[in-house]
């Protein structure tokens, strides 16, 4: 048993939340995983985020992204292995306030970082605005990869309220709100099921926008 | 039960659950992201060990060495399963090709080793140090060189392939005007979003599969005749499916090296598909080629229809019928369709959401607009005067039990502004965008299998549903948990539906959009037999007792369902069994596709503008998620017009664009508004809930109404999917319309 | 993924140096790259070194009147900055139609320029391929080449250049700061930064062993109005099949730069000095000597339509 599993306990069961010594770790923090023989010895590095609210430390081989640290590690298994390369969207999570692809970042390079994954929004009895405009509006079909279009939904109406342009603003400088806006800017979130337009109503509704704008 | 008479009047019309736009029950669960799927089972098999596959780097031939040493000394590594240690396998009902190759290599990435290691970053890392050397041989990888060679194929699960009517050789000789095209689609890949992945755990000898797969029934057989094992020695488990669309109808490489892998280490092992792997591990949609003859009257309507398809497969395998619809769609005294199946070596061809239809009609709808233009006629008005009601080829003694194609084509046309649209090609400008608008049919066949349930009421009141019935995403949980509540006269809130289990009663799985149609049936027969003793618990006559507000009543008795079932609750199983009614009257869904496009006039991009759909398909079950299922396949349907193409590289014999990268599926930006109406049907002779299934109507003509639309917007007519901007410049040379 | 051990680097120089003593070092900023290449063996190094914290991330004026950007500069926010929305907006515009939000947000301006080739047989390791190792042929020569390159490529490799941000910085003529082991600094004009790939596509850039990209300069502003056109087979989060970034002055002048087309960032003298004749004159300049396949031809005629909708562009036609 090495630390993740004590850590993992503390953080489910919402006890009180272990506070990582946030290591500085400027070299790297060799150990050995206990029962390996010395052939297999691995370098193991530390790591201390705060996920959810809740610190968590961990002690991961380095190789392992934050998507596997969540899922493997954690068991936070709201975040989803899509493609593991970039390529569809469904391990979106919340990092320092912005939307990322968990799986092309090392956990280790995230230490005394807050991260927010579905998990952290909501909850069944205790929904995010945005989980229950998904649900009202039917945003999803097989589910997998929702929780990385709500995570990327709430983060971009942020960037719409922070006035980040994307591709389809006209003007660089006026960022406005629209459903040609949404559509570019989830369009890193791949909905096979393509329930792409009833994401976009779910989002306008959590956003207080209302009904949708572009009527066929 | 029995299904072999229309339904009569159930209380399922009653309607006051059945019918109604509900929010999702699986929803919460789903968007809180604690809606299980099978990679993630911490719960039920904690310590899982990771494998991961070792795909073959050669197409065709055989393995000459493998050392596994390395992979083996590496850290954490736990095993390397091959077939030198992997015991004998069989191979599966539903395989074509060996999950697990070697020596022999049917296709590039087919499995050759899985490695199992204590964690995923050891166990990937590891599967590079197995050593394969391979002897290759000489391989057959494209189906225009090997369609001279395709013979016949076997008849398919749609029917025959080949059938006969009249003298179509003669009539279409004859006839006033002629369409003869041809017309290619490439493979697809299903690109659901979750890989297949299964957790699979050994206990006693005993094996339990957490998996992702649509026929939980189907498969176990295919687990134990691979293994080798009584069937009664296997659970499948599968409760959240991340998308299918096909991909996951049968036993793949994750669940069977899972159980191979878990078996060497005496502990859990979990195993995904790495996405990269997917397209040339997995099965796909095959490539075809399509020939079609049209012969008509100078009025449009046709005389003379037939449909050819050519496709390829590895040896054993089946054709893609893509003639399939062409034999029921339109009208015609002569008629004639043909399937013929080429060996190929690349990976298995199998089914992809709607197989036939999807891309047959890529092909026949296109050849319908060329008909309507060489008629001079509004292609609308074209398949309406073509329009027929019962089976062409049987005659006016198989009528289809319900077909309202001309009132969705007629709706459709309203609500989308068709009359808008400028019969001559290029005529239509906005800006740069040259658009354009196109209209196609839609239809699916309406399958129904099978299926059964088990229903039960507890003491609390609280309706229970079992079956081994999977939502891929379909709306299967909440369709069954409404088909309970209205029987059993309780609120939406009061069922818990369990699903995708083998210890529940078999159903019809998720497949050929027959789930609905199929799933509900057993559990409505479930619920018949548990009314019945129910009734006679309260001792009130079966036929006149109620059932309401938690309720049985009998005139002005009432007994609570919840004290009726008793602390122990009470329990009925029943399996829904389809007579031959779908023989005596065809069956089909229908709909009809509008969709506008621009097509920029520099650079030939095309984007669509606007898409609007009305479809007949029964009763709907549950407007909300049928209509989501509706759009979903719309989009895929734009995908396969647009983008969709796993590329062949014929020497080596494999799909180069074996990513997401790489492989283009429709993104938010490539998807307007879309708009669904459903017309009111109810269809008494397809299923006892008088439903259809429309899971896959919505992929069936949309690709064709984009392609039409685009041959509107810009006068050039491609018949090469996927229609893309190389194409199009292609033919655009010397276009007026493109500026350049 | 191979195994590495990591490190955190704290100043440039340490990292510098760090990279030149380990041999098989790499840095790692953003990450979206490297990661993907790591998890499929493309990329291998046995020691990352975590450039994030060196303070690397600023945009700020230069005495000069160019402004500098930190090497680690997130897409994003260098696409956001008002003196780039302002002053270079053909880079925020190349920029937002790269990618994803999410990727944009994890990406960097150095990394971004390090971006290696999408070639599909450069991502297969079973498949031949000169880049990758050097000596065992092309597999996309002959093989599915729909999306590569026509224009600097050799018979070695036809890959091309997946970038957007960097057509725009070469059109802007920005250097590129370094630092090398030795300490010593340097700055290289994107010009030269990228190389051709001759008979060794595998050497992609002009840098060294250990040597770390600081920061990317740009010149004073242009002004002019600032064009950023990308042609790809979806509406969205796709490569370009042809991009066009152009400035068009307000004497009547104008540059070019091209992406999707090349093994680098493509810009030719020949095609500004056409602008005034138009696209068409710009295009035959931009492809003179361009090498196709039968699969990627196509990219000629779109080169010329897509300058041809930009040329319409600034003349404020439809």
């Amino acid at each position: 048993m090495t630390s993740e599993n004590i850590s993992r306990r503390g953080l489910l069961h919402g006890s009180a939340a272990l506070v990582a010594a946030v290591p500085a770790f400027g070299v790297v923090q060799a150990g050995v995983a206990p029962g390996h023989k010395a052939s297999e010895r691995t370098s193991m590095a530390s790591v201390g985020m705060t996920i959810n609210g809740q610190d968590v430390h961990l002690q991961l081989d380095p190789r392992t992204t934050l998507l596997d640290a969540l899922r493997e590690h954690l068991h936070l298994t709201g975040t989803k292995k899509g493609c593991d390369h970039g390529q569809c969207g469904a391990c979106t999570v919340i990092v320092e306030g912005r939307r990322i692809n968990s799986c092309l970042t090392l956990a280790v390079m995230h230490e005394g970082e807050e991260v927010t994954t579905i998990e952290g929004l909501g909850t069944p009895d205790k929904l995010h605005p945005m989980q229950k405009a998904f649900i009202v509006h039917d945003g999803y079909q097989c589910g997998y990869c929702t929780p990385g279009q709500i995570c990327s939904a709430v983060a971009v109406l942020d960037e719409i309220e922070a006035g980040i342009p994307s591709h389809v603003t006209d003007d660089l400088d006026h960022v406005a709100f629209s459903d040609v806006e949404l559509r570019e800017r989830m369009s890193g979130n791949i909905c096979r099921c393509a329930a792409y337009p009833n994401i976009i109503a779910a989002i306008r509704d959590a956003s207080g926008h209302g009904a949708a704008e572009d009527k066929a | 039960m029995k299904f072999d008479s229309p339904a009569t009047t159930s209380p399922i019309d009653r309607g006051r659950v059945i019918g109604k736009p509900l929010d999702r029950i699986d929803g919460p669960a789903k968007v809180t992201g604690t809606a299980p799927y099978a990679f993630e089972r911490h719960d039920v098999a904690p310590n899982a060990a990771y494998g991961w596959i070792v795909g073959a780097a050669i197409a065709k031939g055989s393995i000459t060495s493998i050392d596994s040493g390395a992979a083996e000394a590496a850290p954490g590594v736990l095993a390397v399963v091959t077939h030198r240690n992997a015991g004998p396998l069989a191979k599966g009902n539903m395989n074509t090709a060996h999950l697990l190759g070697g020596p022999g290599i049917e296709h590039y990435d087919q499995a050759v080793a899985l490695v199992v290691a204590d964690t995923l970053e050891q166990a990937r890392d590891a599967a590079k140090l197995v050593q394969v050397d391979y002897a290759p041989v000489k391989g057959r990888f494209d189906l225009a060189a090997e369609r001279d060679m395709a013979i016949k194929a076997p008849d398919g699960f749609g029917g025959a392939a080949d059938t006969a009517v009249g003298d179509f050789a003669g009539a279409f000789a004859r006839a006033a005007v002629k369409i003869d095209q041809s017309y290619t689609t490439p493979d697809h890949s299903h690109a659901m979003m979750e890989p297949h992945a299964t957790t699979a755990a050994w206990n006693n000898g005993k094996l339990t599969l957490w998996t992702s797969n649509q026929m939980v029934a189907l498969t176990l057989k295919d687990v134990a005749k691979t293994l080798g094992m009584k069937p009664e020695d296997i659970r499948l488990v599968s409760p959240y499916v991340g998308g299918g669309f096909g991909a996951k109808l049968w036993l793949r490489a994750d669940a069977l090296l899972a159980a191979l892998g878990a078996r060497a280490v005496g502990r859990p092992v979990k195993v995904a598909i790495a996405r990269p792997q997917i397209p040339n591990n997995t099965t796909h949609r095959p490539a075809t080629i399509q020939r079609i003859r049209i012969g008509a009257g100078k009025d449009g309507v046709i005389d003379a229809i037939g449909h050819e398809t050519w496709s390829g497969d590895l040896p054993d395998g089946g054709a893609e019928m893509a003639s399939q619809q062409t034999r029921l769609l339109y009208r015609g005294d002569n008629r004639m369709t043909a399937h013929r199946l080429a060996t190929l070596d690349l990976p298995e061809g199998n089914s992809m959401r709607a197989p036939g239809e999807a891309v047959g009609l890529l092909a026949l709808e296109v050849a319908m607009d060329e008909l309507a233009e060489a008629c001079n006629l509004d292609p609308v008005e074209l398949r309406i005067r073509n329009d027929v009601q019962y089976d062409p080829e049987a005659g006016p003694q198989r009528p289809y039990s319900s077909r309202k194609l001309v009132e969705c084509l007629r709706h459709g046309a309203d609500r989308f502004g068709w009359s808008r649209r400028q019969a001559r090609p290029g005529h239509m400008r906005d800006g740069r965008w040259l658009v354009g608008m196109g209209v196609a049919s839609a239809f699916r066949g309406a399958l129904t299998t099978d299926s059964a349930a088990r229903v039960g009421v507890d003491g609390m009141g609280r309706v229970i549903v079992e079956t081994d019935m999977t939502d891929i995403g379909t709306g299967s949980y909440t369709i069954l948990g409404q088909t309970a509540a209205e029987m059993m006269g309780v609120d939406l809130a009061a069922v818990t539906v369990r699903l995708g289990d083998s210890k529940f009663p078999v159903s019809a799985g998720s497949g050929g959009q027959w789930g609905a149609a199929s799933s509900t049936a057993g559990v409505y027969a479930a619920c018949l037999a548990l009314r019945r003793s129910l009734a006679e618990k309260a001792g009130f006559p079966v036929d006149q007792a109620t059932f309401e507000d938690g309720l049985v009543r009998f005139g002005n008795q009432s007994q609570p369902l919840g004290k009726l079932a008793g602390r122990d609750g009470l329990w009925a199983e029943e399996k829904a069994e389809f007579g031959d009614l779908a023989k005596r009257y065809a069956q089909a869904t229908f709909g009809a596709h509008f969709c506008e496009v621009g097509v920029d006039a520099d650079t030939a991009e095309i984007r669509i503008r606007r898409m609007s759909g009305v479809f007949s398909a029964g009763r709907i079950l549950n407007p909300k998620s049928a209509r989501s299922q509706v759009i979903g396949a719309m989009t895929m349907g734009v995908g396969a017009a647009l983008m969709e193409e796993l590329t062949v590289d014929t020497r080596f014999g494999f799909f180069v664009n074996h990513d997401m990268a790489e492989y283009l599926v429709p993104v938010h930006a490539d998807i307007p508004a879309q708009d669904v109406i459903f017309l009111d049907e109810l269809d008494d002779k397809a299923s006892p809930l008088k439903a259809k299934g429309v899971g896959e109507l919505g992929i069936c003509g949309a690709g064709a109404a984009v392609a039409n639309a685009i041959y509107n917007a810009t006068g050039i007519r491609l018949r090469d999917y996927p229609l893309t901007i190389d194409k199009l410049l292609e033919r655009a040379k010397g276009s007026a319309l493109f500026q350049g | 993924m191979r195994p590495f051990t990591y490190e955190r680097a704290t100043s440039v120089d340490g990292a510098a140096k760090a990279a030149a003593a380990v041999q098989g070092a790499r840095f790692i900023a953003g990450g979206t790259n490297l990661l993907d290449l790591m998890k499929l063996q493309i990329e291998t190094p046995a020691h990352l070194i975590d450039v994030n914290h060196l303070g690397l991330d600023r945009i700020e004026p230069t005495p000069e009147g160019g402004l500098r950007i930190g090497a680690h500069a997130r897409n994003t926010d260098l696409a956001t900055d008002k003196a780039v929305r302002r002053d270079y907006a053909v880079l925020s515009r190349a920029l937002l139609a790269g990618a994803s939000g999410q990727l944009r947000n994890k990406a960097t301006t150095a990394g971004n320029l390090l971006q290696r080739t999408r070639c599909p047989y450069f991502y297969d390791t079973r498949m031949p391929c000169n880049k990758r190792k050097p000596g065992s042929g092309c597999g996309a020569i002959k093989g599915a080449s729909r999306s590569l390159g026509i224009i600097g490529v050799s018979d070695a490799c036809i890959a091309h250049h997946p970038s957007d941000m960097a057509v725009a910085m070469r059109l802007l003529d920005a250097t590129v700061d370094t630092v090398a082991a030795s300490g010593a600094r340097r700055s290289i004009p994107i010009a030269d930064f990228h190389r051709l790939p001759g008979e060794t596509p595998h050497i992609e850039t002009a840098l060294t062993p250990g040597e770390i990209i600081t920061s990317v300069t740009l010149p004073r502003p242009l002004g002019g109005r600032h064009i950023y056109r990308k042609v790809r087979d979806r509406a969205s989060y796709a490569f370009a099949l042809v991009s066009v970034a152009a400035v068009f002055g307000k004497d009547g002048s104008a540059r070019f730069a091209f992406g999707g087309v090349a093994p680098k960032p493509w810009r030719v003298a020949e095609a500004d000095a056409a602008a005034g004749a138009g696209a068409g004159a710009v295009a035959e300049a931009v492809l003179a000597g361009a090498r196709s396949t039968a699969q990627n031809d196509f990219k000629k005629g779109l080169t010329a339509r897509t300058l041809a909708s930009v040329f319409r562009q600034t003349e404020g036609r439809p």
